[in-house]
């Protein structure tokens, strides 16, 4: 008896959670409305069956549980009963396929007036291309892969010329217009989801899976990776911003097409060294970094990282959260550089700089701080020497009251938590695995003696 | 020529002489010895799974609190722990354990036809789980690939274990499926061959039909996973490019070109999906046999199982891609693999309405095993519903690689398959080791077991419809993901740990029953199948004393009318059966 009331207990446990469960779709961002609606059927028909199914069960065993005297009915088979189960689940199962599989014709069905934008995944960052004027994505190439060109853009590719090349992990889309993604992915396999778009496809190395919508609402929505790429597989985010077409055509106007790439004159050191006074005045003569004035080390940074911060304190990306009083000390230096030139020739002065070893003045255990690096070096390298394909800057000759105090502010959210701060974010997802300030000690100890 | 069975030719008995402690234990060639071999391996390696996977609940319920779980070690549990589960524990317990024990017993044997062969396949198994748990003890540990050890990540740098792990995974399954194949051929050329008289492939019980097919679609379909595996090995350690096409490793370029990682995907999965199948299809097989012993009731439509069970198997073989529909190959394929995967649901709603069909007007005893199997029954229902979601390909896309994901794989794949296990061991138990199980620790242990499970998984499938996605180490701050949800997987996680609990009052039932336990007796169920009716029980090597039985009629007359008793054994002799009435007609003519 017990049996049967706990078997009906849960069935009606089951049907009271999914009429009262809090979690359900999340508001839908694209025209893919009849995907919810095949789920809602599917609901539908399976809920019937489970409901029947369960409570025949239940009666069953009430009224044939065994009592004394209690014989049971011998008829081994019944084939008129077993023909009408089967007729009725084949009619079922006709009713959950029909609409699925037009739903799927709709999915396979790129519309012809649908624009093109490439999405390409890499550990763990998320990039994406626009085709210019000619509609025409040009050629990439592993083998063009590089900090210069990121993207391995063959430069003898005419169509290649025009892309636009946004090289962030945020992707602006204009309102009610039908995009094609073009899923391409660098090293090893990503899936490109986007829980208020429904659709999701893998990303591919070697071949370029495709996925489409069209976008219905106006909003930023979260980029997920859905399929395992590595250790950093839960934190490779990026955002969908959707918005008004013109709105999307100023934000598209501030990204590079590969032609202006290719004219950009190659960042001068010797340039940049001038403008390095300012920075001087903190960093040191050297960029060997000053712990009095909270400046960290610079030298022997790589340039491309060195930039992208002065980008950040430039654009209130980073240095603009009041916690963060010393980040806030660097912002207004870094808006004292004119234009994105002039920051890639500070960068490129700051790289040539001679790397240091600073002196350690902090303690850890540096044999759990090995175990913890085992995940940083995914990203940092073996030898914490920054891969800037992986977007990692140096650590090695940091310093460590620096590296310190960054990972507290990655874990506290004073820094990576600005919302277009997407590599910021990501260290916010990894800081997460260092517990106590006890772990933070204890990989930076280790990274200290690299 | 008269037919002589092959166990009963005299230069075969000699084997069936009692041995020395070392041979009659350690190196068995008793196939109920390596059946309890294979079955506490497997069962012990399966604890480890269990601790990983308590390791990764306490990670994702408390993301901030337990400092010894880095990302590098969740991949790894969650890699180790599905690896575990689904085939060095399942396939292992349910072909290994179960399909030693019971293949020949039922089908009136004296032992697998190949006894030799059959003490090899233990020991290579038990070298195979050697090698994989040997990636514990390495510098960088096991492989944190995830399962399904999809390339090119699971080569190459960026996932955990790259140095060893990755390898003692493929080396550990290359020998688990030479493990495989010998009992495998074993277990077939038995049931083919070494039937006792009588004993036609329409008489014999619904588990040796299960186990039987699940035995075949696991020699077609290992051989998929034994060649991408040894292919992996080679991209990995020698950089061949089966699987890889030119692509960046941190930052420069890998030097592979030309190959194909889709490839991967396809034979990976023509291995795992027939692989859902050899675990779920022995389940199928012992459930029926349960179900109709403790309702006294024969097995509702069993030709129709027996053509369930060869249909699911034959179509089981065109529907790996189903999970395959978001992973880049030509979506095209999406319509022809939704369809034959909704196909196979039919076939397999049918056994579900006989087990329900076969307790209607039975005479329901609700044991402990009996427990199992109704939970089973609802777990499965539950589970199979699910699939209905994910195998068809439009309504699959949103929900794929999320939390739904696995939700239903763990209810019918998981959970499903353990109650039928736990249900045959409360069922068997009595003949393997003469003693009964202990019926109170047995109903706290079905218990909590049904509850805790239904309280882990039935909430997953609504966070993944919110869109939690799998395999995420922390969920970090991510907008549409509301804090309910986050308390949600503190729930889930404190269920893990009642379900834990659970498990371990089994074993100490298990061990604790082996002297305590109640003396069982021959045959306490009153079953009719012949490895209840042997003369010694637990039963000596070589089975049946002197004579082979003869079987007279199909597994399942229970409660026949005109006998005297609600069952009659399937040795039983026609003339030999008690009657209290004329109305018994012997033999029903369709079912001999």
């Amino acid at each position: 008896m017990a049996i049967a009331l706990g078997i009906l207990f849960l069935t009606i446990v089951t049907v009271l959670f999914h009429i009262f469960s809090p979690w359900w779709w999340t508001p839908l961002a694209a025209d893919w409305g009849f995907l919810d609606l095949t789920v809602d059927i599917t609901f539908w028909i399976t809920g019937i069956v489970f409901i029947v199914l369960n409570v025949f069960l239940v009666w069953v065993i009430i009224k044939y549980r065994h009592r004394e005297g209690l014989k049971a009915h011998y008829e081994p088979e019944s084939h008129k009963m077993e023909a009408w189960l089967t007729v009725i689940t084949t009619v079922g199962v006709v009713a959950l396929l029909a609409p699925g599989l037009w739903a799927w014709g709709k999915f396979v069905d790129v519309p012809e007036d649908a624009r093109i934008v490439e999405v390409a995944g890499q550990q763990w960052h998320w990039t994406f291309r626009f085709p210019g004027e000619d509609g025409v994505l040009g050629q990439v190439a592993v083998a063009e892969m590089s900090v210069d060109n990121p993207f391995g853009m063959k430069a003898d590719d005419p169509a290649g010329r025009d892309d636009i090349l946004v090289n962030s992990g945020e992707l602006h889309l204009p309102l009610g217009e039908s995009y094609k993604f073009v899923l391409r992915s660098k090293d090893v396999l990503h899936n490109f989801t986007v829980p208020q778009f429904r659709v999701k496809m893998d990303l591919v190395p070697g071949s370029t899976p495709y996925s489409w919508l069209k976008t219905i609402r106006t909003g930023r929505f979260d980029i997920l990776c859905e399929e395992l790429c590595g250790i950093g597989h839960f934190a490779m985010r990026g955002a969908v911003v959707v918005e008004q077409p013109a709105e999307f055509e100023a934000w598209l106007d501030t990204w590079p097409r590969f032609s202006d790439v290719l004219q950009q004159s190659a960042a001068q050191a010797s340039v940049g060294q001038a403008q390095f006074a300012v920075c001087a005045a903190c960093h040191g003569a050297q960029g060997e970094g000053n712990q009095m004035l909270n400046a960290p080390r610079l030298a022997g940074q790589g340039a491309w990282y060195v930039a992208r911060q002065l980008d950040h304190f430039k654009h209130g990306l980073r240095g603009a959260n009041t916690e963060d009083a010393f980040g806030m000390q660097m912002a207004p230096m870094a808006a004292t550089l004119a234009d994105d030139t002039a920051i890639r020739n500070v960068a490129a002065y700051i790289a040539s700089l001679p790397a240091t070893d600073p002196a350690a003045t902090l303690q850890g255990d540096v044999e759990l701080g090995a175990k913890l690096y085992g995940t940083c070096k995914s990203c940092h390298g073996e030898q914490g020497q920054g891969i800037w394909a992986l977007n990692a800057p140096r650590l090695e000759g940091l310093n460590d009251w620096y590296l310190k105090r960054q990972l507290q502010n990655y874990k506290s959210g004073t820094r990576g938590s600005h919302p277009t701060d997407l590599y910021g974010k990501q260290m916010t997802l990894l800081a997460g695995m260092l517990r106590s300030e006890q772990d933070i000690d204890a990989v930076v100890a280790y990274i200290n003696q690299l | 020529m008269a037919y002589v069975a092959i166990a009963d030719r005299d230069h075969e008995q000699h084997l069936h002489d009692p041995q020395s402690f070392v041979a009659k234990y350690i190196w068995s060639q008793d196939h109920k010895v390596i059946a309890i071999q294979y079955s506490l391996t497997a069962i012990s390696v399966g604890l480890v799974a269990l601790v990983l996977s308590l390791a990764m609940r306490l990670q994702l319920g408390f993301p901030d609190t337990f400092s010894f779980i880095t990302p590098d070690e969740y991949y790894q549990a969650i890699t180790m722990h599905g690896m575990i589960m689904v085939v060095y524990l399942l396939t292992a317990l349910l072909l290994g354990g179960f399909g030693n024990y019971l293949i020949p017993l039922m089908v009136g044997a004296r032992d697998m036809v190949f006894p030799y062969m059959n003490m090899l396949s233990y020991w290579v198994y038990l070298l195979s789980v050697i090698v994989l748990c040997a990636s514990f003890f390495i510098p960088g540990g096991p492989t944190g690939a995830g399962w399904t050890l999809y390339p090119p990540q699971s080569v190459l740098a960026g996932t955990p274990g790259i140095g060893g792990g990755i390898i003692l995974m493929l080396v550990s399954l290359v020998l688990f499926i030479v493990a495989f194949t010998m009992g495998g051929l074993n277990y077939v050329t038995t049931v083919l061959q070494a039937r006792c008289r009588g004993m036609t492939l329409m008489r014999l019980p619904l588990s040796v039909w299960g186990i039987f097919t699940a035995t075949i679609l696991g020699l077609l379909a290992f051989p998929a996973l034994l060649v991408s595996g040894i292919m992996l090995l080679l991209d990995g350690v020698i950089g061949t490019s089966f699987f890889m096409p030119a692509l960046l490793s941190m930052g420069a370029d890998s030097g592979h070109d030309g190959g194909s990682p889709i490839l991967f995907q396809h034979l990976f999965w023509f291995f795992g999906h027939p692989e859902v199948y050899i675990v779920a299809l022995p389940a199928f097989g012992m459930v029926s046999d349960v179900i109709s012993v403790h309702a006294r009731k024969n097995i509702f439509g069993y030709r129709m199982m027996v053509w369930a069970i060869l249909a699911i198997g034959i179509i089981s073989f065109i529907v790996w891609a189903h999970h395959m529909y978001v992973s880049g190959m030509n979506p095209y394929f999406g319509f022809f693999f939704a369809t034959t995967t909704l196909i196979i649901a039919i076939p397999t709603a049918l056994k579900v309405y006989n087990w329900v069909l076969t307790l209607w007007k039975g005479d329901i005893h609700l044991t402990v095993p009996m427990l199992f199997v109704i939970g089973f029954i609802f777990t499965f229902i539950n589970g199979g519903i699910t699939g209905l979601f994910l195998g068809n390909v439009a309504v699959d896309v949103p929900l794929s690689d999320t939390y739904f994901v696995i939700g239903h794989f763990h209810m019918v794949m998981g959970v499903s398959p353990i109650l039928v296990i736990y249900a045959a061991i409360y069922h068997w138990y009595p003949k393997i080791t003469g003693r009964m199980l202990n019926d109170t620790l047995g109903k706290v242990h079905f218990w909590l077991t049904l509850f805790g499970t239904y309280a882990i998984y039935l909430p997953m499938h609504y966070l993944g419809i919110l869109g939690l996605p799998r395999r995420y180490y922390a969920m970090g701050d991510t907008a549409f993901i509301p804090d309910s949800a986050h308390l949600m997987n503190q729930g889930i996680s404190i269920a893990a740990g009642f379900v834990a609990i659970a498990q371990l009052i089994f074993i100490i039932n298990m061990f604790y029953s082996l002297r305590a336990g109640k003396k069982a007796g021959s045959n306490p169920w009153k079953a009719t199948t012949l490895e209840w009716q042997t003369p010694d029980t637990p039963a000596k090597h070589g089975n049946w004393g002197h004579d082979l039985p003869v079987v007279y009629r199909w597994a399942y007359d229970f409660s026949v009318p005109g006998a005297s008793q609600d069952y009659i054994p399937q040795n039983m002799a026609p003339e030999d059966v008690p009657t209290s009435d004329a109305s018994y007609h012997g033999e029903e003519g369709q079912h001999t």
